[in-house]
């Protein structure tokens, strides 16, 4: 099945879902985009590089862990972890970073604009352009600078202007936005790199094809290391990149494939950023593209909320929303305290710290991993590390020594600026 | 009275017609019929009532937060047809809506076309909107007397604006630079240029906006486009100088 095969006059369309929504003075900008993307795709040296590239700088093929403790102790299903934290900064976000990197080359443009929620993405792409030679900015929700400063600190030190976006609800959507804003203006000499498989065609495809990698690469490792494909594949879901990633090495398989979606503080609580798993989005058109999102009647954005700051989003991937119409993939959701418990356990068991985001997949994991039997096999997707989430994870677990290391950190700053 | 055919009355009587602009519910709908009775008193010739939503991502800052606080002060669609209804009722200018298409697809696009024409409105401008995605409206806006605003582009390529030309009516709506609303936009040879490129497209009245601000900024344009869109630079004045300023601005501005 190849979801990317688009019937005639429905180019960008996946189901109903997807599309172009731009202004008029982008229309040149994103038809040049489509125009170098479909050179890249029908290039196999593109891909070679690319490939390459990853090798060489972001330690791929990342490996596949067997969670034996894990899956002992949860006495069904034998647990495997594909490993897409190990890549160089920390997540999946490196792989559409580094595609789009020499997609930018090829367009000849000087300049690369970011948005970032968790800040992953950002740091990757501050990364990517440090090494490429381009020129910077990266825009990010003020609330997010607020929970996620490592990250800022690592974007600034490696030469990206971050700029705190302060309108809406400050976080995701709004650096969207502001994206937009500036694309607007200054499309000439920049390219819009934007982070997951959503907005406006050709990105839900491109980013799609540069994760891609993380499926190719599982599929051909759990035959080799477990013998078989997996039952199941879990992947978290924000905009959906990684999950697009993984799942693509399995479409044509006879695997169940598991989205997990930010539940925040629960079903019914319009507290979270579940838009498939939960009852609350409807479809609705915005940041370019036609998707469900969490909205009022009147097509006004919702407020969402997850402790991760990646999966807090207001749209879905229009891929997934096809592929959840038409039963290809099943979305569960999981909430900000499962997440926190989840992390726990994986962190004692196995000596792994997924970032909060990839902790979502494993939430769902653990839940359905009893019901399973011994000869089963699931596959989650670690897709980011959690180091980063340093701060959030130390609020959660109440971390007394962790406060009184702060505490002194900040008594001894003071103590400079007087 | 169809848009074109209003623009077309007007002019025989001025070289160059202004469209002006509100954010509905900002910074109140009472202080929006304000400065609409001063628009209508100085002579404006048509008026956007923009829409808010939460994502005015072709926007700049001062629209950005007019959208967001009209919003947190719970402006509803249906307010909005209201006040349109109220406003093309009292005033002598013509109402269009300006918003995003999110507003017109969560209604229906049979709905926010009936409801379009039953408020007093000409037409609707849906930046967002791109002409692919908009047979229907088109077709069913075309049924219902009403007008779709088509924008041009200086990054139009001349064979998207013979595309653009083929399907606009009533009135075109010129981007005069890249960007967002609010900034300032030099006015000179380069958007003659532009709407010289435009007109080769369409038969259509032309109006030309984004950073118009001033009296010589429409000087420039007197001759060679049909309406001035001025957005901004009054919502500005308005916050800057209220009604006083607000009458003086509009006063100089189609002196």
């Amino acid at each position: 099945m190849d979801i990317f095969d688009f019937s005639e006059g429905r180019e960008g369309y996946y189901g109903e879902y997807g599309g172009v929504f731009l202004p008029e003075i982008l229309q040149a900008t994103i038809e040049e985009l489509l125009v170098c993307f479909r050179e890249c795709k029908a290039d196999p040296k593109f891909w070679q590089d690319y490939v390459a590239l990853l090798q060489n700088y972001s330690g791929r093929p990342t490996p596949i862990t067997h969670l034996e403790n894990l899956s002992r102790k949860l006495g069904g299903a034998q647990i495997y972890v594909k490993r897409d934290d190990l890549n160089h900064t920390g997540s999946h976000k490196i792989n559409n970073v580094m595609g789009q990197g020499l997609l930018c080359q090829r367009l000849g443009k000087s300049k690369v604009i970011a948005e970032t929620g968790a800040g992953q993405h950002g740091f990757a792409t501050a990364t990517m352009a440090a090494k490429f030679g381009f020129e910077c900015k990266i825009y990010m929700g003020a609330v997010d600078v607020a929970r996620q400063r490592p990250n800022v600190f690592w974007m600034e030190n490696l030469g990206a202007e971050v700029i705190a976006v302060e309108d809406g609800q400050k976080t995701l959507k709004d650096a969207v936005n502001e994206c937009m804003r500036d694309w607007v203006t200054n499309m000439a000499d920049t390219h819009y790199i934007l982070g997951t498989a959503c907005g406006p065609h050709p990105f839900p495809e491109m980013v799609s094809w540069f994760q891609s990698i993380i499926g190719l690469e599982a599929r051909e490792q759990m035959l080799k290391q477990a013998g078989r494909l997996p039952d199941r594949v879990y992947a978290c879901v924000g905009g959906g990149s990684n999950a697009m990633g993984i799942f693509q090495g399995f479409m044509d398989d006879d695997v169940e494939l598991i989205g997990s979606e930010g539940g925040g503080h629960g079903v019914g609580s319009y507290m979270h950023s579940s838009r498939l798993a939960y009852d609350d989005a409807t479809v609705g058109v915005a940041q370019g593209y036609k998707t469900y999102f969490l909205q009022n009647d009147e097509g006004n954005m919702n407020e969402t909320h997850s402790v991760a700051a990646g999966l807090d989003y207001i749209g879905v991937n229009p891929i997934f929303a096809h592929l959840h119409d038409q039963g290809k993939v099943r979305f569960e959701a999981a909430t900000d305290v499962e997440v926190k418990e989840a992390l726990k356990l994986t962190m004692r068991t196995e000596g792994l710290i997924p970032a909060l985001e990839s902790t979502h997949a494993f939430v769902t994991a653990i839940k359905e991993a009893p019901t399973m039997g011994k000869d089963q096999i699931i596959l989650i997707n670690q897709s980011g590390r959690g180091d980063k989430d340093i701060f959030t994870i130390a609020d959660a677990l109440d971390d007394a020594k962790w406060k009184s290391f702060i505490g002194g950190k900040a008594d001894q700053y003071r103590a400079e600026n007087n | 009275m169809g848009l074109q055919r209003f623009i077309a009355e007007r002019k025989q009587s001025k070289d160059i017609l202004v469209m002006a602009h509100v954010v509905c519910g900002y910074p109140s709908f009472e202080e929006n019929l304000q400065e609409l009775e001063i628009m209508a008193e100085a002579g404006v010739d048509l008026v956007e009532l923009q829409f808010p939503f939460s994502e005015p991502s072709a926007d700049g800052p001062l629209f950005v937060r007019a959208n967001e606080q009209s919003l947190k002060s719970g402006t509803t669609v249906d307010q909005c047809f209201e006040f349109m209804k109220l406003v093309s009722a009292r005033f002598p200018f013509k109402v269009l809506m300006m918003g995003y298409y999110n507003t017109a697809f969560k209604m229906g696009e049979e709905a926010f076309v009936k409801r379009v024409k039953e408020s007093g409105g000409v037409g609707y401008i849906l930046p967002d909107l791109p002409i692919e995605e908009s047979a229907k409206l088109h077709r069913l806006s075309e049924e219902a007397g009403i007008e779709p605003i088509i924008l041009m582009t200086p990054t139009t390529s001349d064979t998207r604006l013979a595309k653009l030309g083929a399907v606009s009516r009533g009135l075109v709506y010129v981007v005069a630079r890249k960007g967002v609303t609010g900034s300032k936009t030099q006015m000179g040879d380069d958007v003659l240029a532009l709407i010289e490129r435009c007109r080769q497209h369409t038969d259509v009245p032309l109006g030309v906006g984004f950073g118009i601000s001033s009296k010589a900024d429409i000087d420039v344009l007197r001759g060679h486009a049909d309406v001035a869109i001025v957005g901004t630079a009054a919502l500005k004045t308005w916050q800057e100088g209220g009604a006083p300023g607000l009458r003086q601005f509009f006063a100089e501005l189609m002196a």
